[in-house]
């Protein structure tokens, strides 16, 4: 295992506008692991995601992947072994499933080996029955899954001797339950070929679940951090959130199980009450 | 997992739903015969009836008729190198601005770089003698061409600054800052137009309409070296327009210099665009039905679409030109006229297909 392809942020501050986005952040990401990134919406998730993917200088502090500074790394070398999935994706060209994930071996001068692995990468993704489909004509899980393929392919080289890094901005956000699963099932065999992997996810239960290390981000700040036995706890989600929390333990997979309530909690309560 | 890899052969290329670059590969190879083919008609097409195969004598210098070399060598092959250069260059702007402003909307006419860089060589044209006549004495041939350009990227980055916002292009402000773009060097053109005298007035009329005739060996051999100048950076931004068609910041990821390739298509497009107005004049569209037609075709991959833009863009203004000979003989349909014609209903019908998803 490559215990150098660690992606590290430390007293992180970004300010933009006068706004303080992320104020004394900081994570390791971990190769071998899937790091997740929870939060309540305006927390700095995607800012904190942004600037370890080079696309948001910070105002201060530090970002380095495999110990040398972000800014210090050549793009080109970066763009072999770290992928970047945004939340969302417009094109306006008539591109084909197989030609967006085909775009993921744009880094490499790999012609001889770019299909088979396009290929292997729509198929891990889901989505090899859509190759031929025009983008543009696919359903919003579709072409998530699709991006993603695109990721996979832009780090397939990487692996146990040759770090590799995927920033995951929501994933899940447009997926089906089964899709979600079967996303993060492929997460944790990426985690499992040494890659190392930083996902911002929505969902407590599946973070809990599928996580070797959880970190809470509120207004900027990273309010808690560590397995998901550590951080999910009542107080730690009603704190960030401000709903209602009970974790349980959960009878199918062992995980913590997160169950939240906000108001009056159900329609059945508020049909008793309007009553 | 297992069963899909061992399906897929060990070397070369497989054939993959979805990927286009073999029929690619065949359509630009497919396109230089074309080419070929049409410039043959463009020196057969004409008043004076000329057989291919005395064209083919001519230019290979076994056929002395004085009055057929009169006619191929100095009247129609201009014509025809003329049509190459600049259906080349317009169909290959068309593509990389296509490609920076993410939009297949984008054209050279529409947005404005074409009048950008008409207003450039009218001023030279009227101003030449009198106010920029130490630019003319200090340029000499380079100055139309060159003025061309300068007026084609000083409006190209315009209407990219008024677009553009934090990675997005909005086609709404793109086609509105062309309007504007148009209005205002329309304009600035007319007011040259009216301080011209006859003489230069007969010359600007072609600008407007567009014209392949012949401007000169020397204009033409200038204004197609900075063409082939722009044409041959284009390769080197083939992979990096493929990567932006997904974002700026995708691009960004995959590895690319996107600030550093942006100013390079703006300078080449431009660089293109005042060259080939610097020759013909305005001549609309060639950049937006080339590449439209192409894409439908071999599918939106630069690396392709590339070259077979400015072998699609040369093979469809040699035809044009012929087509413009054609229909109103003896005399001659102005090829910017014509492009127009029939582009301006493309145009229109694009838009109708597009109406839903325009923002």
């Amino acid at each position: 295992m490559n215990t150098q392809a660690l992606a590290r942020i430390s007293n992180l501050v970004v300010e933009r506008g006068g706004r303080r986005l992320l104020d004394q952040a900081g994570l390791e990401a971990h190769p071998g692991s899937v790091h997740v990134l929870v939060g309540p919406n305006g927390a700095g998730k995607s800012t904190l995601l942004s600037v370890m993917a080079g696309d948001m200088p910070p105002s201060s502090g530090e970002v380095t992947w495999c110990g040398q500074a972000l800014d210090q790394w050549c793009p080109h070398a970066l763009a072999r072994c770290r992928a970047v999935l945004p939340q969302e994706n417009v094109v306006t060209f008539p591109l084909t499933a197989w030609e967006v994930a085909e775009m993921g071996r744009l880094p490499h001068r790999t012609p001889d080996r770019d299909a088979r692995i396009v290929r292997e990468a729509l198929d891990r993704a889901g989505v090899w029955h859509l190759s031929g489909r025009d983008y543009r004509s696919l359903s919003g899980g579709e072409r998530q899954r699709v991006q993603m393929a695109r990721v996979l392919a832009q780090v397939h080289d990487t692996g146990p001797d040759q770090p590799g890094l995927l920033l995951l901005d929501e994933p899940t956000s447009a997926l089906d339950v089964r899709h979600q699963l079967r996303l993060m099932e492929l997460l944790r065999v990426d985690a499992a070929r040494g890659r190392t992997i930083l996902v911002v996810l929505h969902d407590l239960n599946l973070a809990a679940a599928y996580a070797d290390h959880i970190t809470v981000l509120k207004d900027g700040k990273v309010v808690a951090s560590g397995t998901p036995a550590q951080v999910m706890r009542a107080e730690t989600i009603t704190h960030a959130w401000g709903v209602e929390c009970l974790v349980e333990k959960d009878s199918l997979t062992g995980c913590p199980w997160v169950r939240m309530r906000y108001g009056l909690g159900c329609a059945t309560a508020h049909r008793e009450h309007a009553a | 997992m297992s069963t899909v890899a061992s399906q897929i052969p060990a070397t070369g290329t497989l054939s993959a739903p979805g990927s286009r670059s073999a029929r690619a590969r065949w359509v630009v190879i497919a396109l230089i015969p074309a080419v070929l083919a049409a410039a043959l008609l463009g020196l057969t097409t004409g008043a004076v009836e000329v057989s291919p195969a005395e064209v083919l004598w001519v230019l290979t210098g076994h056929l002395d008729d004085p009055f057929l070399r009169e006619v191929i060598l100095n009247l129609r092959l201009p014509r025809v190198l003329v049509a190459i250069t600049v259906g080349a260059a317009l169909a290959v702007s068309g593509v990389a601005l296509q490609g920076l402003f993410r939009n297949p909307l984008a054209d050279p006419g529409l947005i404005g770089v074409s009048a950008g860089a008409a207003l450039g060589a009218v001023s030279v044209i009227v101003l030449g003698t009198t106010v920029l006549a130490p630019l003319v004495m200090a340029l000499g041939v380079f100055t139309l061409p060159l003025a061309a350009f300068a007026g084609g990227l000083g409006t190209t980055w315009l209407v990219y600054r008024l677009a553009s916002h934090g990675g997005h292009t909005s086609v709404a402000t793109l086609l509105l800052g062309g309007i504007a773009i148009n209005a205002i060097a329309g304009a600035a053109t007319g007011m040259l137009v009216y301080m011209a005298d006859d003489q230069q007035l007969r010359t600007l009329t072609f600008w407007n309409m567009g014209s392949l005739a012949h401007a000169g060996w020397t204009l033409w051999a200038v204004s197609a070296g900075l063409v082939l100048l722009a044409l041959a950076c284009m390769p080197l931004v083939a992979r990096a327009l493929n990567g932006l068609m997904l974002g700026e910041s995708v691009a960004t990821h995959l590895g690319f210099p996107v600030h550093r390739i942006k100013t390079l298509v703006v300078v080449m497009a431009a660089l293109a665009v005042g060259a080939s107005v610097a020759i013909a004049g305005i001549i609309g569209f060639v950049g937006l039905v080339v590449p439209h037609l192409l894409r439908l075709t071999i599918g939106p991959d630069h690396r392709y679409l590339l070259p077979a833009s400015a072998l699609g863009g040369a093979l469809l203004l040699l035809l044009a030109d012929a087509l413009a000979r054609i229909i109103v003989a003896p005399a001659e349909l102005p090829i910017g006229l014509l492009t127009s014609l029939l582009g301006g209903p493309f145009f229109l019908w694009l838009l109708l297909r597009q109406k839903g998803r325009l923002g």
